[in-house]
């Protein structure tokens, strides 16, 4: 069903607020029906070009396209062919569910024959449908989650966009807006473009690009990215781990390092390497693992930290910054 | 509850049109039934709103009765007062209704209506109706109690005391919409509107007649839009009363610009021309990109 027709375009796309450079020109093309997930820590720039991208901010410099229409000359043709879910809900608390899909049906201009029958599939197809009549406030996080996708689609757009939509969730719920994600994408001709910082969702996606201090870093599906790092992680168990990291650079000419009281190393094809280990070491190993990289492990090697450090230092960065908050928050 | 059987058929799309005239009044219709719907569940709000008044006009209105009988020439205070509190109604219910979209933009709703494919205009124009309509339809209650304060029930009186609501409430919602698109906290708002709302209601004549004030006094009145809508709203509530020529000369005297008393189809036009002007602010600032 993917097809090389692009649905998001964009060149050279930059957006600064005042001295903050938050995107640093980016080109990005997601084809049509894909799910392309969009990475990196909080701050990275992802919510600024998910709303460049979404017509709510004018880019500094550079272009895009979405839906085959310029998000800042054809505005107006770029909203009617795209769903929003924001990561801090949008429904009207007191108001039903089905009202605040009536009232998106207006907005949006649905054709009024075509609005009951659309209303019930979305919110069948979200499990919503029995509740439509109980005020939004009553819903779980999970629950006002899945209502803002069915609301998203209402207007069958052509690319949904999905900003942070697992997060404050727990990890069950998580996983079900996924698998959610993947049946809409085989039922609907829709492209996906969804962030995320959980790396581990992003195994959902067809593609995903990586985004860091406002660049994109890499951009693949996600086992090409994993096997680009080339290298299996091993994870050791000795008496004396210092004895060990000793050993490991005389031996092997390999940095090793002390995780959570055993010792880490990295080496292309782990499984052939651990006999060599057992062989070459004269300090006793009491236990050993070997494990593939994970997307963790390729946001490491591309940044040179971990998403988590690098979610402290952008928060710091940004956090001197009111106006790139807000456009956070909002 | 899974998410593994939820879908069942693949669903029929639907497709949006360009936008268009219809399209719009849709989003305008819609937007204010959504005002209208959350004033009808807010009945706390509804109580508030229509004490306030009545506070007004029966506590302050009798506690002044005492100090003026002699000078308002045998009209009752309240009587002479009612104008002044059917537009205090409108005033506060009006600028509140605008608060929504400082509150919307707070909530979050207020994206959902920014990022559809509507003009800006048409949510900013949905708003003032929405509190337009909220205002009138506690002015109308402020309307039914004119018998308690010795204004009798003349058709004359209600239609043309509704009509300038209308006019009055259109002009002050828009007038707080204007304030209120760019606000991005309910607090900042309510701040401007303690600043804004008193001095207006004070130097309007709402509470005393404007033709012997102090110089300084009547120029600020000259300035205040709502004068020009309490003039005429007084003007539609005396006709009503049977009360001798001095005393209508004293409490109903239209306002005077130098020499020259102003028509009341006039002080209407100056009312519609304000608030016409300010909604077209309010949508210029409301549709200037972050």
């Amino acid at each position: 069903m993917k097809s090389s027709e692009p649905a998001i375009e964009a060149r050279g796309l930059v957006r600064n607020f005042g001295q903050v450079a938050a995107v640093r020109g980016i080109d990005l093309t997601v084809y049509r029906n894909e799910i392309f997930g969009f990475l990196g820590p909080n701050g990275a720039g992802k919510s600024t070009t998910i709303n460049m991208l979404c017509t709510l901010l004018r880019p500094t410099a550079g272009e895009a396209r979405v839906a085959g229409h310029d998000v800042v000359t054809e505005r107006d043709a770029v909203r009617r062919n795209i769903g929003l879910v924001f990561q801090s809900t949008t429904l009207d608390d007191y108001m039903t569910a089905e009202r605040n899909l009536r009232l998106h049906a207006e907005l949006y201009a649905v054709p009024r024959a075509a609005v009951d029958d659309r209303l019930r599939q979305v919110l069948e197809m979200v499990g919503l449908w029995d509740r439509r009549s109980s005020k939004v406030a009553t819903y779980s996080g999970g629950m006002k989650r899945r209502l803002e996708i069915a609301r998203g689609l209402l207007h069958s757009p052509r690319v949904l966009f999905l900003d942070e939509p697992t997060i404050g969730l727990d990890p069950q719920t998580r996983g079900s807006i996924w698998s959610y994600v993947r049946e809409l994408q085989a039922a609907e001709d829709i492209t996906i473009f969804v962030t995320t910082h959980y790396m581990d969702e992003a195994e959902y996606c067809d593609r995903i690009a990586i985004m860091d201090h406002g660049d994109i870093i890499a951009l693949d599906t996600p086992s090409a990215l994993k096997a680009s790092v080339g290298t299996d992680r091993i994870r050791i168990d000795t008496p004396d781990n210092d004895r060990a990291i000793a050993e490991i650079q005389e031996r092997f000419d390999l940095p090793a390092k002390v995780n959570e009281g055993g010792v880490l190393l990295s080496v292309p094809n782990g499984e052939r390497f651990v006999p060599r280990l057992f062989a070459e070491l004269d300090v006793p190993i009491l236990s050993v693992s070997v494990s593939r990289p994970s997307l963790d492990d390729v946001f490491m090697s591309y940044t040179g930290t971990t998403i988590r450090e690098a979610e402290a230092t952008s928060a710091d960065k940004l956090g001197r910054h009111p106006m790139a908050m807000r456009m956070r928050g909002r | 509850m899974t998410m593994s059987s939820v879908v069942t058929a693949p669903v029929a799309a639907v497709r949006v049109p360009a936008r268009s005239l219809a399209g719009e009044l849709r989003a305008i219709k819609i937007v204010w039934q959504r005002d209208l719907i959350r004033f009808a569940e807010d009945r706390m709000r509804m109580v508030i709103m229509l004490v306030q008044p009545f506070i007004f006009l029966f506590v302050l209105g009798t506690g002044f009765q005492a100090l003026t009988s002699r000078s308002t020439g045998g009209v009752d205070i309240r009587t002479f007062m009612f104008p002044g509190i059917v537009a205090m109604s409108l005033l506060f219910t009006s600028i509140f209704s605008a608060a929504s979209i400082v509150w919307d933009r707070e909530f979050g709703f207020l994206r959902e209506m920014l990022v559809a494919p509507v003009w800006r205009g048409s949510i900013v124009i949905g708003k003032c109706l929405g509190g337009s309509t909220v205002a009138v339809l506690q002015g109308v209650l402020v309307v039914a109690v004119a018998g308690l304060v010795g204004v009798p029930y003349s058709p004359a009186m209600i239609i043309g005391v509704i009509a300038l609501q209308l006019l009055l409430a259109f002009t002050l919602t828009s007038l707080g919409l204007m304030i209120a698109v760019r606000i991005k906290q309910i607090q900042s708002f309510m701040a401007i509107n303690q600043m804004l709302v008193l001095p207006l209601y004070f130097t309007s004549g709402a509470l005393f007649p404007v033709s012997h004030l102090p110089a300084w006094l009547a120029v600020l009145n000259r300035f205040d839009p709502l004068t020009y809508a309490i003039a005429p709203i007084r003007h539609v509530v005396f006709a009503s009363l049977t009360i001798s020529p001095a005393a209508r000369q004293i409490l109903d005297p239209g306002i005077m610009w130098g020499s020259w008393t102003v028509p009341t189809w006039l002080d209407a036009a100056i009312v519609f021309a304000i608030g016409v002007t300010v909604l077209a602010i309010a949508i210029i600032r409301f549709s200037r990109d972050d």
